[in-house]
């Protein structure tokens, strides 16, 4: 509530007399957070387009295949979500600590951890309710990946070492783990070929959302990305995360508990990331093993980065890469492209919504009329 | 500013545009052809490797010659719930009724879930792992015994090394993975058994900096022949070039890769098996389930010898391979110690490339230094 009567508070003030006032700004902003990365992605398009003209291949084509894949059909559709519903809950591992500031890049070991703890769960629960050893599974799953995303929090917030870099470490531990323990002591000896874990059983698998072949994973990544936008833009606490974000020394000045904060934004945001690998092993997977290990924590930086840090616009870029991932397929197979023009479309993109933060609050039109008179 | 704004607009009005365009032309389908048989082959890594994937779409390209049937391909797919919905692609968009997933990984569950789900789709899977009891009908898989191979490659490299020191880099210490490394020290040690044979486990698949640093190791060991089991062997074989070793290859030909140290190599054929499933639907005569061979099936198949092979090595090696070719030859055969001197195989005993004991294979043997944890 701080939040809003302290912006209410600053727009009563900066209206001059004598003018009407600005009824249509705020529809306005908001399309300046639509309208600019919408803009980027034309850009990173024709940008992808001149590419594939050089290389004799039509940019038509290209968006047909892209449509048809992505978003052509029901099943397109379902392809689609299928790869966005992991990224959902992997960006916000990245988009929760960025509130501070924070730049944590190694979601993916919490991913494989969390996955690892809930089967570790769910191997001695075999035979309670199913229902039992899911909610088991997923606070195994997301306490694993917020230890050790709240490790390197601590590190952080104690002992001032660069989160980035000991969260990308703390990730190749956690990679290195997750291989040991799979290959090792939790082996299913029947497993020969693809070292895993024993199987959770048939029966503890989640079901898939009803009238589709979707699993809850997208359902509850959406809820978690709705309640991180609540909690960062519609509480006290997410209020004292930005203003940490925004000015560490005020914020240590006003009182603000820092370093708590930080190792929490972390923890919280590593329990997402471990919640997905719950998800992976308790929707896809059925035990724990390499396959968890499939890059979704690193997406999630990418995610997380086009979304501005912003949990709803998480959402649609989480599709968009899905849908990317999902017409990835078809664009080999009916052009003839690479594996690699993918993840070249998305380096587009990528650099083309980085580059477009440069405009926000520099377009006139968008900014409230007294700063444009 | 302005200026931007109506960039941005008329680039807004052309995607807008370009859209439409798709929206409209995505729903038309593809229909496929009477009577042709539509193919799908879907890799794990690059289909132009040099190794496990670029075999197998060798053997694509070849069957893309045969009348009435057309060939889909799809690279670097995760072994995730992603090959799943290329499969499911794969059928529903372009009518694909004869699937070759060719990874290990992608058996259980996720092919085995399509398989259920299209009874009318043919599955062939490249591993070896279906079972009559377990597994639907419309399933099945395929595999070849590479370990003869290795073991010629070891008679090579044991009359072409001076230092009487061999080297082998493994990703994974699982069943397959030994038998090949014990099949080339055994091969080795056949010519002299003074001959050692140092392994290094990189860990996963594919790792092109550990096996360059592990290649790097060996030479500076005083190794001088080395070969590997890694999805792509490009890098050994180019750096061991480099540091003027000799190798031995692995999945395909690699010989391009190094001209002065190629010796020979151990490659898979799979276009016998691709010719024999597509015959067999084509003709509508029943797809067998589980199919399995060496090199007298023609499943696998040796690199034509390089400059550096002697003569004596060449006939050696041509006189074990016209044994092998009558079948029932046995690698492994009693009295056999592993290399912490336990006895795995009983004096008498022998198992040739068929037998069920060396599928579970889990020691290195007496002359192999490394170990597997």
């Amino acid at each position: 509530m701080t939040a809003i009567s302290a912006s209410a508070g600053a727009a009563s003030i900066t209206v001059p007399s004598g003018l009407a006032p600005d009824r249509t700004y705020p529809a306005r902003r908001a399309l300046e957070a639509v309208g600019i990365p919408l803009a980027a992605l034309v850009i990173a398009f024709v940008a992808f387009s001149i590419f594939l003209l050089a290389l004799g291949k039509s940019p038509s084509d290209f968006a047909l295949l892209v449509w048809k894949g992505a978003f052509g059909s029901w099943f397109s559709v379902q392809n689609t979500l299928q790869r966005a519903a992991p990224l959902l809950l992997t960006a916000l591992c990245v988009a929760l600590p960025a509130q501070l500031g924070l730049v944590i890049i190694g979601g993916e070991g919490a991913v494989v951890l969390g996955g690892l703890a809930a089967t570790v769960v769910a191997l001695p629960l075999s035979g309670a309710p199913p229902v039992l050893v899911q909610i088991a599974m997923a606070i195994a799953g997301a306490a694993m990946g917020a230890v050790w995303i709240g490790i390197a929090g601590a590190l952080r917030a104690l002992r001032g070492v660069n989160e980035t870099i000991s969260s990308l470490l703390l990730a190749y531990i956690g990679l290195a783990l997750f291989n040991h323990l799979v290959e090792g002591p939790l082996r299913d000896p029947a497993s020969l070929n693809k070292p895993s874990t024993w199987g959770i059983g048939e029966a503890n698998m989640m079901a898939a959302l009803p009238g589709t072949e979707l699993h809850p994973g997208l359902l509850v990544g959406a809820i978690a990305c709705v309640l991180c936008w609540v909690l960062i833009s519609r509480t006290s606490v997410g209020f004292a995360a930005r203003v940490t974000g925004g000015n560490l020394r005020a914020a240590q000045l006003q009182g603000l508990k820092v370093a708590r904060l930080v190792i929490a934004a972390c923890a919280l945001g590593g329990a997402f990331a471990g919640l997905a690998g719950m998800i992976e092993v308790a929707a896809v997977h059925g035990r724990a093993n390499a396959s968890l290990a499939a890059g979704y924590g690193y997406t999630g930086v990418l995610i997380a980065f086009l979304a501005r840090h912003n949990p709803i616009a998480i959402m649609p870029m989480a599709v968009l890469l899905g849908g990317i991932g999902a017409a990835g397929g078809l664009l080999q197979r009916r052009m003839g492209l690479p594996d690699a023009t993918v993840l070249l479309l998305e380096g587009f993109i990528f650099v083309a919504i980085l580059a477009s933060e440069t405009l926000y609050g520099r377009i006139l039109w968008f900014q409230p009329r007294e700063r444009r008179a | 500013m302005s200026l931007i704004m109506r960039a941005t607009r008329r680039q807004m009005l052309h995607g807008l545009g370009a859209s439409g365009l798709a929206l409209a032309a995505g729903l038309r389908p593809r229909p496929a052809r009477a009577g042709e048989l539509v193919v799908g082959f879907i890799y794990v890594g690059p289909k132009d490797d040099y190794g496990y994937n670029q075999a197998h779409a060798e053997a694509a390209a070849i069957l893309k010659t045969m009348p009435g049937v057309k060939i889909l391909e799809e690279e670097k797919v995760p072994e995730t719930d992603d090959v799943e919905k290329t499969m499911e692609s794969m059928i529903e968009l372009d009518g694909a009724s004869l699937l070759f997933p060719t990874s290990f990984g992608y058996f259980d569950p996720y092919m085995l879930r399509m398989a259920k789900k299209y009874k009318d789709v043919q599955f062939r899977h490249c591993g070896g792992l279906w079972s009559k009891d377990k597994h639907p009908m419309n399933a099945g898989s395929y595999f070849g015994y590479i370990g003869m191979g290795q073991y010629l490659n070891g008679i090579v490299a044991g009359h072409t090394t001076k230092t009487k020191k061999l080297g082998f880099i493994a990703a994974k210490p699982i069943p397959q993975v030994l038998i090949n490394v014990n099949s080339f020290a055994l091969g080795a040690r056949s010519v002299d058994p003074s001959i050692t044979t140092q392994v290094i486990f990189t860990g996963d698949w594919s790792m092109p900096v550990k096996e360059a640093e592990a290649t790097n190791g060996l030479a500076d060991q005083g190794i001088d022949v080395v070969t590997c089991h890694v999805d792509g062997p490009k890098v050994v074989v180019e750096t061991a070039e480099h540091r003027g070793m000799y190798t031995c290859g692995y999945h395909a030909n690699q010989a391009k890769l190094a001209p002065k140290g190629y010796l020979t190599g151990a490659e898979w054929n799979w276009i016998t098996v691709y010719k024999m499933f597509v015959e067999d639907v084509q003709s509508g005569r029943p797809v067998p389930n589980f199919v399995r061979g060496g090199l007298a099936e023609g499943f696998v198949k040796m690199s034509p010898y390089g400059p550096a092979v002697s003569e004596t090595a060449r006939s050696h090696a041509d006189a074990v391979k016209a044994e092998i070719m009558k079948g029932g030859y046995s690698v492994f055969k009693g009295p056999l110690k592993d290399n912490k001197g336990n006895q795995v195989i009983a004096a008498g005993a022998a198992y040739p490339e068929t037998a069920i004991q060396i599928e579970s294979m889990n020691y290195l043997v007496d002359g192999v230094a490394g170990s597997l944890s």
